[in-house]
């Protein structure tokens, strides 16, 4: 019975943590704060005005001349802070759940590191750079590995994304491999096991989370799809790397994979409703908004739709996106403020 | 719920404690079920008192079993509703502060379920007469 009402057991093990995350939620900056920031003359204006928002103090020790990437930096910690006490109060299932999320920083940083290393920098240089929710423990050994397929053996087959590698790369194909299709291998391994997981967590935490994978999932495949026009991949290759958990599968990605130019991808976007949309009225001119801020918009529309369900592990996989959504709001701002060029500083993505 | 609710909007801790206390409502109905129950046992001899006495306390018997089993499980069920509902309402107070009273009103109708089976346990027991007293 349990199972067929999850309202009635969910909040002994996470209703404490849920409360707090809807707490966090209601930080998340508003339209009136965007106005403020989108007002600001300098960087010192911007801190000023975050201090009254949820951020608080968070700049206030930093030295004077402010640099966008001091607060970058700052945003990303006080994401991470939140959400390290998160999962360190949770326990199962919800602790998986918010591992899973962490997964994919770690795959970034992977990539960082792999690149990296090809390219023979230090590796003090590198570590402070990847993103702090993805670190772990073995990252301080990566420098041992001088080749991919060392760092494999040696590094990664500890760490829990070793199984997204099995899947999908063999130890030579590491070496030969372009970095890129690394990481889109892997990422596709991974949304495609969160997603089963989701699934098999049932209830409403599959209803909303799996209806976010599988935009997610059918984004990657369009900007694969338009960003591999003109490069060497083939289209035997590109097809691998399509997810497989999204309304595009099966069909659409077939179709993906064989178009040749924009207007081809445009074309299988039509046959589904809600994509048609996205590509409608996007465009590179001066007015338009581009396909990726649609995407984005329409990424955020989800997150706020999984708030509206209650009992489900949802809100915090939303909340995580919607927090990033607004650090890239609040760093363009910031650029836009620090170079002094305002003509596109609108062109941030309102959350609430 | 409210503890989590609590970290971030501070003024919701004692206002959502009502929810809690409808809660406790619903136990009082128990004690009086219990109480009720208590009062209409009495002794009787299966051998020497005679056949009517015999069946009314077993029919006695029998509705008591029904009533107390009645008001234990629409309790149960009770219990269940204004927490769930509860742990929204302290969650929509730390939102928007307006909203608490409009979802105490929903929470008032989840409990009046608990007084529902209260009544229909008081019916199943009235005029019960086990014993000879």
């Amino acid at each position: 019975m349990m199972n067929y009402m999850p309202e009635m057991t969910f909040n002994v093990d996470h209703g404490y943590l849920e409360g707090l995350l809807r707490g966090f939620k209601s930080g998340i900056l508003r339209q009136n704060d965007y106005l403020n920031l989108v007002q600001c003359e300098t960087l010192e204006d911007l801190k000023l005005h975050l201090q009254s928002t949820d951020y608080g103090n968070f700049l206030a020790n930093e030295p004077s001349p402010l640099t966008v990437s001091v607060i970058d930096d700052k945003l990303k910690e006080k994401l991470v802070v939140e959400f390290q006490h998160l999962r360190n109060q949770c326990v199962e299932p919800l602790s998986t759940f918010l591992d899973y999320i962490t997964y994919s920083y770690m795959i970034d940083n992977i990539i960082l590191l792999i690149t990296g290393i090809l390219h023979q920098r230090p590796i003090n240089e590198l570590i402070p750079k990847c993103h702090p929710l993805g670190s772990f423990e073995q990252m301080e050994a990566i420098h041992i590995a001088s080749t991919p397929a060392e760092l494999y053996n040696a590094v990664l087959v500890d760490t829990p994304i070793a199984p997204y590698f099995l899947d999908c790369i063999s130890e030579q194909d590491l070496d030969e491999m372009n970095i890129e299709i690394i990481r889109n291998t892997l990422y596709k391994a991974y949304l495609e096991d969160f997603h089963s997981f989701c699934r098999e967590l049932g209830g409403a935490t599959a209803e909303a989370m799996c209806e976010a994978l599988a935009f997610e999932a059918d984004r990657r495949a369009f900007i694969i799809t338009i960003n591999s026009f003109g490069t060497e991949l083939t289209k035997e290759d590109r097809a691998k790397l399509y997810p497989r958990c999204g309304d595009l599968y099966p069909y659409g990605l077939q179709l993906l994979a064989k178009a040749d130019d924009y207007d081809q991808v445009r074309q299988v976007a039509d046959i589904y409703g809600h994509y048609k949309e996205l590509f409608e009225g996007s465009g590179t001119g001066p007015g338009e908004k581009t396909l990726e801020d649609k995407f984005f918009e329409q990424e955020v529309n989800f997150m706020k739709n999984s708030f509206m369900q209650q009992f489900q592990f949802g809100v915090f996989y939303a909340y995580v996106k919607l927090k990033e959504q607004e650090n890239r709001n609040i760093i363009w701002i910031a650029e836009c403020v620090a170079q002094r060029h305002r003509a596109k500083i609108d062109s941030y993505i309102p959350i609430f | 719920s409210i503890l989590g609710g609590g970290v971030k909007a501070p003024r919701i801790k004692t206002k959502n404690l009502i929810s809690i206390i409808f809660c406790e409502a619903v136990a009082i109905y128990g004690i009086i079920m219990a109480i009720i129950i208590g009062q209409g046992i009495s002794a009787f001899d299966a051998e020497k008192d005679t056949d009517q006495i015999v069946r009314d306390s077993y029919d006695a018997g029998f509705r008591m079993f029904a009533a107390g089993v009645t008001v234990g499980v629409s309790n149960v069920a009770c219990g269940i509703t204004v927490g769930i509902v509860g742990s929204g309402a302290a969650l929509a107070d730390a939102q928007n502060s307006t909203l608490f009273v409009k979802i105490l009103i929903l929470e008032i109708f989840a409990s009046v379920i608990g007084l529902f089976g209260l009544i229909v346990g008081i019916l199943q027991i009235v005029g019960v007469k086990m014993g000879t007293k």
